[in-house]
């Protein structure tokens, strides 16, 4: 049975560890509305980026001239993991549910005799994936120092993977990326790069093309990847502090459901050791 | 035919510009064009340069890198990597875009684009009066 004292030290520290996590939380509110405001505001530029290399990528992807970023390479025997996770944990489960999937993913692909090779974006993943996989890491981005994820960010990472293309080191580029859907639900998204995949039939042919088509979607092919990378980026940041929120809400509730649980326990033993005392006092005054 | 197009100007990060104009100059990568209400379907991709949005409520400008145009007879999109406004266009900026363009050069497959595009930004700081 712990002592008096013990109980109220404890309950001071959960009243402690309670203000950090409600702390926490709303901040995390705040960085979440940028978050989401920031995805919200990349969006036209995306959606009219993928519609248009849809309506090229359609027109020109069945000839034997297509880009190989469009095409491939013909194989499929290298693949590049692209994991992006968090750089600060205490976000529930927003890392593991991320790891898993590339996990699964590489140990697939393992299994089937291909090379797989792991660029992971954000150090909780590289903690998580290098006891695994140290043997395929090929390289890390850091952005702990990045405050506020900007194109330019993506476009390092794009200009990373497309050299791996460029130099043949990789034949397929996979994105491992949480999608923000609410900040109670966010879904781990595996999503293929290069060669890059539309839906088909985004622009009508009708148009005259300044220069070649060819041209153009040698140009835009590159931009396209960097605009997919900055778009995961976004939904990951918009995804972390969605899941800190939620996660962060879930330890404020906890830690008062236990400040209720030991005030109850402390309120109970002190009036015991009241009633003790009383009865003590009692019974001595008795055997007068 | 229609009095003004709808243009937009969007970069990766946000929307620059959503107005009603009546022409809009645009830096294609074949040469300069200029879109007015009517105008055939066309996809160009764009050099760095100067962009100017004609309208109702007077012309604008921006700075734009790379990126295409799409233009349609009632509509034109511009999906610029950077574009910034002419007025906020420093010198300090300029280099930081020169900067940004050389270090792409150092790395780019195709050598003669990319030493393109750095000459079209040197001569459009000299024409900024930097």
């Amino acid at each position: 049975m712990p002592s008096l004292k013990d109980l109220k030290n404890k309950i001071a520290s959960i009243k402690n560890t309670r203000k950090i996590t409600k702390a926490m939380q709303m901040v995390s509110a705040a960085k979440l509305r940028r978050a989401q405001e920031a995805a919200e505001a990349a969006r036209p530029y995306a959606e009219r980026m993928n519609a248009v290399m849809g309506g090229l990528a359609s027109s020109v992807g069945q000839s034997a001239s297509a880009p190989r970023l469009l095409a491939g390479t013909g194989s499929d025997q290298v693949h590049l993991l692209v994991v992006m996770t968090s750089e600060r944990g205490l976000c529930g489960g927003f890392n593991s549910t991320i790891v898993r999937l590339a996990r699964v993913k590489a140990n697939a692909l393992l299994a089937a005799g291909k090379t797989v090779k792991i660029l992971t974006v954000g150090k909780k993943g590289r903690e998580q994936l290098r006891r695994d996989f140290a043997a395929n890491m090929v390289g890390h981005v850091d952005l702990s120092d990045v405050k506020r994820v900007g194109y330019s960010n993506a476009q390092n990472i794009a200009r990373d993977v497309l050299a791996r293309f460029a130099a043949g080191e990789c034949d397929v580029v996979t994105l491992f990326y949480n999608r923000f859907q609410s900040v109670i639900s966010q879904i781990p998204t595996a999503q293929q790069v290069i060669p890059a995949q539309f839906e088909a039939g985004g622009v009508s042919s009708l148009y005259d093309y300044e220069p070649s088509e060819e041209a153009i979607l040698d140009d835009l092919l590159p931009r396209g990847v960097a605009t997919q990378i900055f778009t995961a980026l976004l939904e990951n940041g918009a995804s972390e502090q969605g899941a800190r929120m939620s996660a962060m809400d879930n330890a404020t509730r906890n830690a008062g459901e236990m400040i209720t649980k030991y005030t109850t326990i402390y309120n109970r033993s002190r009036q015991a050791a009241i009633t003790k005392e009383l009865i003590e006092i009692i019974s001595g005054a008795e055997a007068l | 035919m229609a009095e003004t197009l709808q243009f937009d100007l969007v970069s990766p990060e946000r929307r620059l510009a959503s107005v009603a104009a009546t022409e809009v100059q645009i830096p294609g990568a074949e040469g300069d064009l200029t879109a007015m209400p009517g105008h055939a379907p066309t996809i160009t991709t764009l050099r760095p340069g100067v962009l100017k949005v004609v309208g109702p409520q007077g012309s604008k400008s921006f700075v734009v890198t790379g990126g295409f145009a799409d233009i349609s007879g009632t509509h034109v999109s511009v999906l610029a990597e950077r574009a910034v406004p002419l007025e906020e266009l420093t010198p300090a900026l300029m280099d930081q875009l020169i900067a940004d363009a050389s270090e792409a050069t150092a790395v780019a497959v195709d050598k003669d684009a990319a030493d393109k595009a750095m000459g079209d930004l040197i001569a459009m700081r000299t024409a900024a009066g930097f």
